[in-house]
């Protein structure tokens, strides 16, 4: 018995979400008496930190063929250590590998599944009791396994990530792909350049049709810039390619949740919120003020972006200066 | 090229959410239901794109009761060939993907998409339980769909970027922004899909994986704070001192 969460590496570290995930199912790990074990693919320095964040074991998956996302040889992958670890109850972060897998090995073990859980299971004897958001956040939703299987992806940024001087013992695990023939090739990854990623990012600096034209960006990245955050807009302005489709937010762009989210020329429609209400604070400036946005904010400016978002610039500036 | 394209019936994107029977399940009284975003301007279009540029057909599956109708009819005036109905209301995505893969699995489909997610249970799960259960190859969050003879290239969505993947048919991908451009119905479509076949077939077995116990609304935020558009230094120091976001 035991609890499996799958691991990823970005850009030489454990993934933000793949430690939320540790965290998670460690915690989950100790309500079972059980083991908490991470699989990881690849290699990297910062493993100790699957230990810190709860692991007791790391399994490094060896097969050359885990390098890609690849639902086919990763669901196999997992299923073999699964069925090693005799665990019953697998975690994922719901990030993009996520969704890409989970599905699959879930289907393939007739495990139940909660996608995007954003609450540690009630759990009470075999049965566990998973709350997610549903209706794009605007409700959340109990949901009961059934199974003896589970599978789990936790929402990121459900949880902070905590780090403690636990240690876990690490081994080799040989993944056999032999009978695992996926026709999938792939022919390029394009790795996103900005250095902060939308998703994971803090802080997001969102602006809109209120902006009126592309070349108005600039005092939106130097604000993004200034505070150390991800840019993103609205769907119209992505769909005029004002902005790249990857910055669209929203009920049919991503559902993000940053700790604080800035609207700039949003007018709050129902359809954008549904992709940014779960952030922790919302920040919105808006000419009108009558704009809907208001309604869903802890603090709003009503003004000009033109002439606030100069000023707020400075402002950063300022207090970065000051607590340094 | 055989095409299917599967449908979810979702409330309006602007309906107001409220639940019934205690609780325990969505009250649909009143609420506009459309097909869901996803699959409608990103799967279905493109798959109607790619018909009319290669031949071949288009269907659209559904699994779901009667009261779904409505919206398979839009999807067949926009332009698929035909529609398929499972007479079921599945409980959660495993159900629905259970019932859309004892339908397909003999039926020789060369390309079946889903959407992302559906915007009422957000699952994000049809599309790989769907590849899984059929044995076929899977990509998630396809951005872009080109057909190469029988190969496809995919463009779509990874964590911290995108890749290009290339794949023989049969495949199942799941359809996210960038695919197509939404389309809207016009009277000739509307017309023409009052004829068009819509199939209802009586469900298969199905397991019982989970439960939904109770639904519950999100609580909205507290009045919205106002700082003076002259003073946006007020606004950063009570987000350090007050929101603790700085
Ligand atoms: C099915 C469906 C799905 C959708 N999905 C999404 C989605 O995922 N994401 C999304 O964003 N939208 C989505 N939409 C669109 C959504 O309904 C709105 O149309 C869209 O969010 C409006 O974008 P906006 O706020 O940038 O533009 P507008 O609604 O045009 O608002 C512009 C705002 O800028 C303000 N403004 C103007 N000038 C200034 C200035 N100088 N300074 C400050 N403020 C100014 C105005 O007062 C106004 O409030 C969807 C719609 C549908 C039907
Ligand atoms: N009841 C259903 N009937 C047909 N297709 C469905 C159904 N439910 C979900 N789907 C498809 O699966 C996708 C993902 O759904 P989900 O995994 O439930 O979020 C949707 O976008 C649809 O394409």
């Amino acid at each position: 018995m035991s609890v499996i969460i799958y691991t990823e590496i970005s850009k030489g570290k454990i993934k933000k979400s793949s430690l939320e995930a540790v965290n998670y199912g460690s915690r989950i790990a100790a309500q079972l008496n059980t083991t908490a074990v991470a699989l990881i693919a690849g290699d990297t320095d910062a493993i100790a930190d699957l230990g810190k964040a709860g692991a007791k074991k790391v399994l490094k998956l060896k097969n050359d063929k885990l390098a890609n996302l690849d639902s086919q040889y990763l669901t196999a992958a997992i299923e073999q250590a699964a069925a090693a670890e005799g665990a019953s109850v697998i975690i994922f972060s719901h990030d993009f590998t996520g969704k890409a897998i989970a599905p699959r090995l879930a289907a393939r073990l007739k495990a139940g599944m909660v996608a995007g859980a954003i609450d540690n299971p009630v759990i009470s004897g075999d049965s566990f009791t998973v709350k997610k958001n549903v209706f794009s956040g605007k409700a959340t939703a109990e949901y009961k396994i059934n199974s003896a299987k589970k599978v789990i992806s936790l929402l990121p940024s459900s949880f902070p990530v905590v780090l403690t001087d636990n240690t876990a013992e690490t081994a080799d695990f040989a993944v056999n792909l032999d009978n695992v023939n996926s026709l999938i090739k792939v022919k390029e990854v394009k790795q996103d350049t900005s250095e902060l990623n939308l998703a994971d990012a803090e802080i997001v600096v969102s602006a809109g049709r209120g902006l009126k034209g592309p070349e108005n960006w600039g005092m939106i990245e130097d604000l993004a810039k200034t505070l150390g955050a991800a840019t993103a807009c609205s769907r119209p302005v992505s769909d005029m390619n004002w902005r790249s489709h990857h910055e669209h937010v929203g009920q049919t762009g991503l559902a993000i949740r940053p700790n604080l989210y800035f609207a700039i020329g949003i007018s709050g429609a129902i359809q954008h919120l549904a992709g940014v209400n779960g952030s922790k604070t919302i920040v919105v400036i808006n000419s009108d003020k009558e704009a809907p946005f208001f309604k869903s904010a802890d603090y709003g400016i009503v003004g000009d972006a033109f002439e606030v978002v100069p000023k707020l610039i400075q402002a950063v500036k300022n207090f970065k200066a000051g607590h340094n | 090229m055989k095409i299917l394209v599967c449908i979810s019936n979702v409330p309006d994107t602007t309906a107001k959410i409220s639940f019934a029977n205690n609780d325990t399940s969505f009250n649909a009284a009143g609420v506009q239901f459309i097909i869901n975003p996803f699959d409608e301007w990103y799967a279905l279009v493109r798959a109607l794109e790619l018909k009319e540029t290669l031949g071949g057909t288009v269907t659209i599956i559904h699994v779901g009761a009667a009261d779904s109708d409505a919206t398979i009819r839009k999807g067949l005036a926009l332009g698929a060939d035909d529609a398929v109905r499972i007479d079921f209301e599945p409980n959660d995505s495993f159900a629905a993907a259970e019932q859309i893969a004892a339908y397909a699995k003999d039926k020789g489909f060369d390309l079946i998409m889903a959407g992302k997610e559906t915007i009422n249970y957000n699952g994000a799960m049809v599309g790989g339980m769907l590849a899984e259960l059929l044995n076929l190859p899977f990509v998630s969050m396809a951005t872009k769909l080109d057909m190469n003879g029988t190969t496809a290239t995919i463009e779509h969505d990874i964590d911290g970027g995108t890749e290009v993947v290339e794949c023989p048919l049969p495949l199942i991908l799941s359809a996210s922004k960038g695919m197509a451009e939404a389309r809207i119905p016009n009277m000739r479509g509307i017309m023409a899909a009052r004829t068009k076949p819509l199939t209802v077939v009586p469900a298969a077995a199905s397991d019982k994986l989970t439960t939904v116990m109770a639904y519950k609304l999100t609580a909205g935020r507290t009045d919205c704070k106002f700082v003076d558009a002259a003073t946006p230094e007020k606004l950063i120091e009570l987000l350090h001192t007050e929101a603790k976001a700085l």
